[in-house]
């Protein structure tokens, strides 16, 4: 336990942030949280009163408090729809650093964040010992979504989850730099945790689509997780360790445009790296900042930097259904949701139909799931309705967060649709050499 | 009885997941959108079913413990702050459209249905619930009928209240009391529905409501007029008023709201006007083609610079979102941000502008001013800081000197925010003292504890 002056002083540095909250209560309409719970102290205006509370001594409980800023999926909605433009946000994840820090982080987080989330080396190695043996807790649940359910389903509460991968990404043979063709932008590839260990196939389609159009690729196999997962459970050292070795890795290296397939990463690097850097040193901080203006979705490089668009010339036979999804930390947080759907549609053979709430969240807010499987899975399931309403055989989604999510829901009501990710559904109108993929080819 | 027996008497009857007694979840409904200090609940209830709700109404008065029903506390007003110590009820649980009935045009709601879902809901049977006050997107029926809300149709279409064919609610004793129905005409009885619509939770506890429905308008057209001269919309708006055109909204923004909403929307508005006229007239296509022609030379010849009348559907979103954005822009400016409400009969609008003006260079504040103009409702909104102590003095100043003016000018004190905690006070100035002891001794007569809602409207 820290010293709880400490913590009054710390929430005090935030008070100015707490104080454009004017309680009017809008955030209640779009909250996935406050849908399902229907409880003040889980919504952001709530959040927000209780910090202030605390912070002037009208609450006398920081655990409590802590536990209802742990009820949120940290999709940014609140944010995205406050009309005081409240930085949501920002004040989350700084108070739970705050009280992290006064009330210490729990010893089983403390022992996944501490010890392995910031060791990549240790985490490799236990996550490769763990991919040979899951076969033995684990069967088949669904072929078309190629997802696992446990047979301990003590242990994993029922889930449906996409297994660990035999050979995690960066240990293929795609992981590899690639030159640029001449007036070609290159890129850094932040493949991010999830596309290594679980989704090693985004990441070759990624590599695939590059090498298409002859871009440049970095690929460092030194970088490591951004830290999203530490800062939302409140470890600010560790959330800092691991951007410090991350900027190590890409800053100075010659690249045009870090890209990544995970809407969470690019949005942990593009916005929440340079607003939760101030502990870093001056440099490290400067680094952060070029970086984070660097950084681009990957269906968004596509579009803007190598001019992928929906094909002209779509194909005149059936087409494929294809529904999106708008993950959170793509379109509320970055704006971007034209993007993905023009790489999706620069696959001639496929056509878009738009599910009922493209932009609800599905549900997954990374380690939320973990904590609140019940409220997630009910979050989740208005999605899987969605998906299925729209009759539609592949549902794509820009970050494999909601994969996993979206995965998990569909199998357990065993819908025969695909999930994947929109730069796997382009890289396929490239494999099958179809005519009329959008965009240039050099 | 202690907060903690009737506690266990509450788990018994509502189920433990539905009595919050931690200091977090309490403190969380011990405010509301009003800018007045939060008052922390002893324990907060959420019934699930209206059997439950009428328990613990009961249960409230055997123990002369207060309540305060809460919707979605967007109240501007107070008027669901509890008593410290005292019971919150939540009618979140209760959120059930009981029926849509297009053959007789009514539908009937429990209290906590939203009012957005309801009005989406009722449009999907191809009919119209018009009160649209601001929080639709969160605010509940129960609240609307129980504050009498209005909105930006109230020109037109009228408020809250001349939506609600009935009601049925529960007494002191747990009773339901039933009040009018399904029907256009109805003079059974003494007219409760019509002393609960806007009693603020004092006098009984909504359990149903009766809404009516109406056709929904066949056309609409929008515009905006343009003016450099604060005094010549204002005047516009009473000449509109006098030519016997109700347009369906006639809302004014002042030049300090156009820069705000420019800044925060960039939406085009013309940041040199003085002040913004957006109007909308809607029925019957071939009157709405005449009224908007006979607005638009009603603006022109009352000195309008420039007149943009919306070509479709994607042009009138326009206009209206940039009436939208008004309050959100301006609560953007500075971290308090003070929505009053006093309203003015429509012909003295020009006058109440004029005096805002003053208003805000005596006690030398910023005051950004919107609001429903064609039926005397203006938004005032104080932008300031509740932590400077000295400005927040000339606030309080300010607020009394608003609704000085608007009584002066033969107005009210609040169009449809309510009076609640903030405006008690001030109440006398507008009725007269035998009004307030009339109040109470029929609050007394019905809820001889004071167990609902203490302290609103009436004081204490």
């Amino acid at each position: 336990m820290g010293d709880v002056k400490e913590l009054l002083r710390l929430l005090g540095e935030i008070d100015d942030s707490l104080v454009s909250c004017m309680r009017c209560g809008m955030c209640q309409a779009v909250c996935p949280v406050y849908a399902e719970t229907g409880l003040e102290a889980h919504v952001a205006r709530g959040k927000i009163a209780l910090l202030e509370g605390l912070s002037h001594e009208a609450l006398k409980d920081p655990q409590a408090v802590m536990d209802r800023l742990d009820m949120c999926l940290l999709c940014g909605s609140c944010a995205a729809g406050c009309p005081s433009g409240v930085k949501v946000l920002d004040i989350f994840l700084k108070a739970k650093a705050f009280l992290a820090g006064y009330l210490g982080l729990p010893p089983a987080q403390k022992a996944i964040l501490r010890g392995l989330l910031a060791h990549r080396k240790v985490f490799d190695s236990v996550l490769a010992v763990a991919s040979k043996f899951q076969g033995l807790v684990t069967k088949p649940a669904n072929e078309v979504i190629g997802s696992s359910c446990a047979v301990f389903s003590g242990v994993l509460g029922g889930r449906h989850f996409m297994p660990l991968a035999k050979t995690a990404f960066h240990k293929t043979a795609a992981a590899k730099g690639l030159a640029a063709a001449p007036g070609q932008p290159t890129v850094a590839f932040f493949y991010g945790c999830m596309v290594d260990r679980m989704y090693p196939r985004i990441g070759q389609a990624v590599m695939k689509v590059l090498t298409h159009h002859g871009a440049g690729a970095f690929v460092p196999d030194a970088q490591v997780c951004c830290g999203i997962p530490a800062l939302s459970a409140g470890d600010l050292q560790t959330f800092e360790k691991l951007v410090k070795e991350n900027i190590a890795v890409f800053a100075d290296q010659p690249f045009d445009v870090l890209i990544t397939p995970c809407a969470t990463c690019t949005s942990t690097i593009k916005k929440i790296w340079p607003e939760m850097c101030d502990g870093l040193p001056g440099a490290t901080r400067a680094a952060v900042k070029e970086l984070a203006a660097k950084t681009m979705d990957i269906s968004e490089f596509l579009v803007k930097k190598l001019g992928v668009t929906a094909s002209a010339t779509p194909s005149q036979e059936a087409r494929t259904r294809v529904t999106v999804h708008d993950p959170c930390h793509l379109k509320k947080s970055l704006g971007v949701f034209a993007e993905p759907r023009a790489v999706i549609a620069a696959n001639p053979g496929m056509e878009i139909v738009e599910m009922a709430a493209p932009d609800a969240c599905c549900g997954c807010g990374g380690s939320f799931t973990l904590k609140h499987y019940d409220i997630a899975g009910r979050i989740g399931k208005r999605k899987r309705d969605d998906v299925v309403a729209a009759k539609a055989s592949v549902v794509a989604a820009g970050c494999p967060a909601c994969l996993l999510q979206i995965s998990d829901m569909l199998s357990k009501s065993g819908d025969a649709v695909a999930v994947m990710h929109p730069v796997e559904i382009y890289a396929q109108a490239l494999d099958d050499g179809r005519p009329g993929a959008g965009g240039k080819t050099p | 009885m202690t907060t903690h027996a009737l506690i266990k008497d509450f788990q018994e009857a509502l189920g433990k997941d539905n009595v919050l007694g931690a200091e977090a979840d309490r403190y969380a409904y011990s405010y509301d959108s009003a800018v007045l200090e939060p008052a922390v609940p002893g324990v907060v209830v959420r019934p699930t079913d209206v059997a439950g709700l009428g328990k613990v109404v009961k249960m409230c008065n055997d123990a002369g413990m207060p309540l305060t029903v809460r919707g979605s506390g967007t109240n501007l007003s107070g008027g669901t702050i509890p008593k410290t110590g005292g019971v919150v009820v939540l009618t979140g649980a209760l959120n059930t459209i009981l029926e849509i009935n297009t053959e007789d045009l009514y539908a009937r709601v429990e209290p906590g249905v939203i009012t957005a879902k309801f009005a989406a809901a009722v449009q999907a049977k191809g009919l119209f619930y018009p009160p649209d006050p601001g929080s639709q997107a969160v605010s509940t029926l129960g609240g609307n009928v129980a504050e009498n809300a209005g909105g930006l149709r109230g020109l037109k279409y009228g408020v809250t209240k001349d939506y609600v064919m009935g009601v049925h609610f529960f007494d002191t004793d747990g009773e339901l009391i039933k009040a009018g129905g399904r029907t256009v005409k109805c003079v059974t009885g003494l007219n409760l529905t019509g002393l609960m619509v806007g009693s603020e939770g004092t006098l009984g506890v909504l359990s149903e409501i009766f809404l009516k429905l109406v056709p929904p308008p066949a056309a609409a057209k929008s515009m905006m007029a343009i003016f450099d001269d604060v005094e010549a919309a204002s005047q516009t708006v009473s000449a509109i008023i006098a030519a016997k055109i109700v347009p369906a909204t006639l809302e004014f923004m002042d030049n300090f709201t156009i820069r705000a909403v420019e800044e925060f929307s960039h939406a085009g508005l013309p940041v040199d006007a003085k002040a913004l006229l957006l109007i909308e007239v809607d029925g019957h296509p071939g009157m709405v083609a005449e009224d908007a022609a006979k607005v638009e030379e009603l603006c022109r010849t009352h000195g309008a610079k420039r007149i943009q009348v919306a070509k479709d559907a994607a042009e009138r979103n326009k206009v209206w979102e940039a009436r939208r954005a008004a309050l959100s822009a301006l609560a953007r400016v500075s971290p308090t941000t003070v929505l009053e409400d006093a309203t003015v009969p429509r012909s003295q609008i020009p006058a109440m502008i004029k005096a805002l003006d003053g208003i805000a260079a005596k006690y030398k504040l910023t005051i950004g001013t919107f609001g429903h103009a064609g039926d005397g409702n203006l938004h005032p909104t104080i932008l300031t800081d509740k932590r400077n102590a000295e400005e927040w003095h000339r606030v309080e100043a300010a607020v009394d000197d608003i609704f000085d003016v608007a009584l002066s000018l033969g107005g009210t004190l609040s169009g449809e925010h309510g009076i609640g905690l903030a405006k008690a006070k001030y109440l006398e100035k507008e009725t007269t003292r035998g009004t307030i002891l009339y109040s109470r001794r029929l609050k007394k007569a019905l809820d001889p504890k004071g167990i609902l809602n203490p302290g609103k409207i009436m004081g204490e």
